[in-house]
């Protein structure tokens, strides 16, 4: 019996191919981003979290030199001998991109290197040259016949670009002997021990990295991400719960016998359920697979990105993580639950002798419209508020949210609206039937126009932002970058002959030296500026007092970038004491400092030099006709020995900097392309459903003389006309969302506030896409209805409806 | 007292990385290290120092102590080194590895402490003249010219501290056969040398206090390069200060069969020096105790008949359990029966 009715209900889908699929591809393709944008954000924060692990960061105190000083193996023995358990550490970079980190096994804290290491091998092995290292094995997969290095031992827990190295091997490496970068402080500490003072005045105990300073700086891109990933799990959702809403209505006749021949009420639910789970599991298990292809696919941009940004290293290779799939079917599951509840709700309270009239799908009454724009409404004050009130990413996104979803529920309203209105301004029959058919097809559509308006709002959002942040950053760009050459002096004699050779030959030689000290209650680097026309006329100044330039040249002013100025709420005019320095120093201005995360200080390069004797002097920017560049960068390589990687020239750079801008943004890019792909596709299946049980609209008209071919045209008119109006409905909608990006969420993530551009080309080129994904969408069912057999057409006046 | 070297070669099981596996142990080669050599006259001070050429050596004090109640206590002093290559390295590739154990044990309570570190970097070392045994602020330093016979030693951990004077009137025991001590009848043999003659002064740190105390002190010097039999399964050691006077070093190899190898030192009130054999000395479970889950034998009846001697030994803290890398039973007993008197007792291999 059970069996029988299983059948019945599921020779549904046998009949309905198209539908199944839908179902089936909307739900995939939902969970397939979702889990994907998911899979992609878990490999990173991993990554972060092995690199915050490396030697107990994240839990351990260090005792940590002066800025650009190294501690010496005595004043290690020192504390060792007066009773201070504390284990050396020297981390460096060797031949450039690979992070060598040496270690002392043998006073290690407990725990704080990963457990592999050491398992089995012979410690000579490790002390002995020419030594051991561990490494992640993707790492070694990328050193491989390297030479020069240690043989590698593959640890998976390491991170990405990390050698692991006893630190007399490691002093080795990196041609630093006899020194320690810092020391780890053992948790545990004997009884009895001299005063930290009066062994090692200079170091500095640092407390442990409370929260994990990656992870917190790349929040917003992570944000970024699962907002897009959520975006389409709301689009895919859409699709979903059309697909499941139209299978209940299209089986009421068929629920509605079952029932008459005596299938209990509770059987037929259950049943119901259990293939809604089954199509569930097939449908997301699908997905996973999916998403994990797009995790892959996305997984070496989102790399780059996060390396270029904000130095943070990404594993590039995507592990499969239990609470990943785990995640991902429960969010699919929880998806489908809020689709199908309604239609399982209203099964439940259906009559058992109901009429079996399929009713013209899910027709909405004007009193569920009214509901509609309420809660709309509601949506969008909440979200006011939260501009009002909230600050944060959470809050900006929460923000993004509400403001997103009351414009989605409001779309139908207002369409419903703009329809009544040109109904009644129509004179013509034909006009006229056209305008209220449109309305009374609006129900049908609205859910695939709702997802539409999501996707194109969305897209032109971050397009906005995206192209906003270009805009600024190029100009930005050019106003930092005026110098024609950069030059890096390998050391400090051959800056000193640097300088002097080229006082004659160039026009200005611009020291770009900086420090490392605390401001604040935070680390800043410290920059010196010459007095040169260079600053005055170029430098990025978002706010500063009339006479900056000349206050910073005599030594009594400071500049401060705006990331440091937002975060310890610094303004034109505050004092700040920057350690180091004997006094405060007034802020004259704060400039713009896009892709930092960190903040910065700039003082007059006679301050910096007066009270950072210490300072290298090594990289230089140099002024000269552009014309007599080249001829300069070769006179220095041929009369100073400099190697060619030594000098970089400013195209060089932008091209440099603007790549990983366009690395960031690529990710974004290529998530809203699919985003929007995934609304076509939902309006694609709401008009082939549509079609199918609009005959007993469309036979009248067409009895009364009017041809297949012009309703046919018509029904493509009305499908560019919703998805026109949906644009046009999306624009201010999308806006609004690229101000809350740039005004709120990117100030809160990286510091810094982004002028906000329009670019009406963009827009003309996504409207054009989306009401060509609308026609398309709209072209096959309207081709069927052109080729539609007039006998279904005069089939309807034949039967009962 | 040659036991102990299984102890040092298990060093080389390196630790530090949170679980008792970590770098495999040193195989059971000797290759390139020097071998004890009969005939070989001790040199002082020299030989109070390292001896890198060797694979295993240590610096070991025990300590009977009591505070002004009358209160038994014990304090241990252990310097191990172990070299992975016969030689030394100035900085961090130095072959030289150094760990120490410290503890201080009441009737109630034991406090222990575990140092490692590397030899060429000078954070552990020893120095022959002026006498300097050291690994981070743990220390034992000799007055100069006068050998190992005037000592400060202090050591902390995270609950203790300790900081003793000792001071010998009588000469160093030279073991064995001046002081090359034979281990086996297969020729395993070490370097070996004590000083046992040691009156304590000085100050403990504990949780509660600082407590002044006085007492008796022994010390044991050996160098070696070979390990014992593999077929050991543990040991029991004891060096006993009689209260006429005399000492007693001896110990019991354990092999897997059952069976027992016994040896060890007489040491009369008069400072003469009798070694003895397998067999001579009888030692036999009294009392058991779950000490950190395992089923140790706390008491001893302990039986020389040589020289007259029926002792029972009974733990002042049945708890002086070494919870370090390699964990062991090292505390301070009482003696009763023929004679009374005070010492120490080593237990290993109770699985």
């Amino acid at each position: 019996m059970r069996r029988a009715v299983l059948q019945a209900l599921l020779s549904h889908w046998r009949r309905h191919k198209l539908q199944g699929l839908s179902l089936f591809l909307g739900l995939a393709i939902a969970t397939a981003l979702w889990s994907g944008v998911q899979a992609i954000n878990a490999q990173a924060r991993a990554s972060y979290d092995d690199a915050a692990r490396v030697l107990g960061q994240n839990r351990l105190e260090r005792l940590v030199p002066p800025p650009d000083a190294v501690i010496s193996e005595q004043t290690y023995v020192v504390l060792r001998r007066g009773g201070w358990r504390v284990s050396p550490v020297l981390s460096g970079m060797w031949q450039g991109d690979v992070r060598v980190l040496g270690i002392d096994p043998s006073t290690l804290p407990m725990g704080s290197a990963p457990a592999q290491i050491g398992q089995g091998l012979p410690i000579q092995d490790f002390i002995t040259p020419p030594g051991l290292g561990y490494a992640a094995p993707e790492t070694i997969a990328l050193l491989k016949d390297t030479p020069g290095l240690p043989p590698l031992t593959p640890v998976p827990d390491l991170a990405p670009g990390l050698v692991m190295v006893d630190i007399g091997i490691a002093q080795g490496l990196l041609g630093r002997e006899g020194q320690i970068s810092y020391l780890l402080v053992d948790p545990v500490q004997p009884l009895v021990q001299a005063p930290l003072g009066d062994l090692a005045p200079d170091l500095t105990r640092q407390a442990p990295d409370a929260g994990n300073d990656l992870a917190r700086l790349t929040d917003s891109f992570h944000l970024n991400l699962t907002a897009f990933g959520f975006l389409s799990f709301a689009v895919g959702l859409f699709i979903v719960h059309g697909a499941i809403g139209l299978a209940f209505e299209q089986r009421r006749p068929l629920f509605r016998t079952l029932r008459a021949l005596g299938v209990p009420l509770r059987d037929l639910i259950t049943m119901l359920l259990a293939e809604i789970v089954l199509l569930t599991l097939v449908a997301a298990g699908a997905g996973m697979v999916l998403g994990y292809l797009i995790a892959a696919w996305l997984l070496p941009d989102v790399a780059a990105t996060l390396s270029g940004l904000y130095g943070a290293a990404v594993s590039g290779e995507l592990a499969l993580r239990p609470q990943w799939w785990g995640a991902g079917f429960a969010m699919a599951f929880a998806g489908v639950a809020l689709a199908s509840g309604q239609s399982l709700w209203r099964l439940a309270r259906l009559p058992v002798l109901a009429p079996a009239q399929p009713r013209a799908w899910l027709r909405a009454s004007v009193r569920s419209l009214r509901w509609q724009g309420l809660v709309a409404i509601l949506l969008a004050l909440a979200g006011i508020g939260l501009a009002w009130r909230a600050e944060g990413l959470i809050a900006g996104f929460a923000m993004l949210a509400a403001l997103l979803l009351a414009a989605a529920l409001l779309l139908p309203v207002l369409l419903a609206a703009l329809l009544a209105l040109a109904e009644r301004l129509g004179d013509r029959a034909m006009l006229r039937w056209f305008w209220a058919d449109t309305r009374q097809q609006l129900p049908g559509l609205s859910l695939a126009l709702m997802a539409l308006l999501l996707a194109l709002a969305a897209n032109v959002g971050v397009t906005t932002m995206v192209s906003s942040f270009r805009q600024t950053f190029t100009g930005w760009l050019d106003q930092r970058l005026a110098s024609e050459l950069y030059v890096t002096a390998a050391d400090e004699a051959q800056g000193a002959a640097l300088r002097d050779w080229l006082a004659p030959r160039a026009d200005a030689v611009l020291p770009i030296w900086d420090v490392t000290a605390q401001a604040a209650g935070r680390p800043v680097a410290v920059y010196g500026v010459a007095d040169h026309a260079t600053y005055r006329d170029h430098w990025p100044l978002l706010d500063a007092t009339s006479d900056v330039w000349d206050r910073l040249a005599m030594g009594d002013a400071l500049l401060v970038n705006e990331q440091l100025a937002r975060r310890a709420g610094l303004s034109v005019g505050d004092p700040l004491s920057v350690a180091g320095l004997p006094a405060p120093l007034t802020i004259a201005g704060v400039y713009s400092d896009y892709g930092n995360p960190l903040g910065q200080v700039i003082v007059s390069v006679d301050t910096l030099v007066t009270h950072f004797p210490d300072v290298p002097k090594l990289r230089h920017g140099i002024r000269i006709a552009p014309d007599r560049a080249d001829d300069l960068r070769r006179a220095m390589q041929d009369e100073l020995g400099l190697s060619p990687d030594q000098i970089t020239d400013q195209a060089a750079i932008k091209a440099f900097s603007l790549g990983v801008f366009e690395q960031t943004f690529a990710v974004t890019g290529a998530l809203g392309v699919l985003t929007l792909g995934v609304a076509g596709f939902a309006i694609l299946t709401a008009q082939l459903t549509l079609a199918a049980m609009r005959l007993p609209q469309l036979a009248p008209v067409w009895g009364v003389g009017v041809t297949r071919r012009h309703l046919a045209g018509l029904e493509l008119l009305r499908a560019v006309l919703l998805t026109a109006l949906t644009m046009i409905f999306a624009l201010p909608v999308g806006l609004l969302l690229a101000w809350v990006l740039l005004k709120i969420v990117n100030v809160a993530a990286f510091g810094w506030e982004l002028p906000m551009g329009l670019f009406p080309r963009d827009w003309l080129l996504l409207g054009g896409i989306a009401l060509l994904a609308g026609g398309a969408a709209a072209a096959w069912p309207a081709w069927r209805l052109a080729r539609l057999q007039p006998a279904r057409l005069l089939g309807v006046f034949a039967h009962e409806r | 007292m040659s036991v102990r070297g299984i102890l040092i070669l298990l060093l080389t099981l390196w630790p530090a990385w949170g679980h008792t596996q970590g770098f495999a142990g040193l195989g059971t080669g000797q290759e390139g290290f020097a071998l004890p050599v009969e005939g070989t006259a001790l040199q002082f001070p020299e030989d109070h120092g390292a001896h890198p050429a060797f694979r295993i050596e240590w610096w070991y004090l025990t300590a009977n102590l009591t505070d002004a109640s009358g209160r038994d206590l014990g304090v241990q002093w252990t310097l191990f080194r172990s070299a992975i290559a016969p030689e030394t390295r100035p900085g961090w590739q130095d072959p030289q590895l150094w760990l120490a154990h410290a503890a201080v044990t009441t009737p109630d309570t034991h406090h222990v402490a575990e140092r490692m570190g590397r030899g060429g970097v000078g954070q552990a070392g020893v120095r022959a003249a002026p006498f300097a045994a050291w690994i981070d602020d743990w220390e034992m330093r000799g007055a100069p010219g006068q050998g190992l016979q005037d000592l400060t030693l202090k050591a902390t951990g995270e609950d203790f501290a300790y900081a003793l004077r000792l001071k010998a009137d009588a000469p160093l025991v030279l073991q064995g056969r001046d002081g090359y001590s034979q281990k086996s009848p297969e020729g395993q043999a070490s370097y070996y040398y004590s000083q046992p003659h040691y009156t304590v002064t000085g100050t403990l740190t504990l949780p509660d206090g600082d407590v002044t105390v006085t007492g008796t002190a022994w010390l044991d010097r050996e160098w070696s390069s070979q390990p014992l039999s593999a077929d050991q399964a543990g040991w029991d050691w004891i060096s006993l200060h009689l209260d006429d006077g005399a000492k007693l070093m001896g110990f019991q190899l354990r092999d897997t069969g059952g069976g027992a190898y016994t040896s060890g030192t007489w040491i009369g009130a008069d400072g003469t020096v009798a070694p003895f054999g397998d067999g001579a000395l009888r030692m036999t479970p009294l009392d058991r105790a779950q000490v950190a889950g395992r089923d140790m034998p706390v008491g001893w009846r302990v039986e020389l008949p040589e020289r007259d001697l029926d002792l029972t030994l009974r733990a002042v803290n049945e708890n002086a359990w070494m919870d370090t890398l390699f964990p062991y039973w090292e505390g301070p007993v009482r003696i009763g029966g023929s004679h009374s008197g005070r010492g120490y007792l080593e237990m290993t291999g109770y699985e």
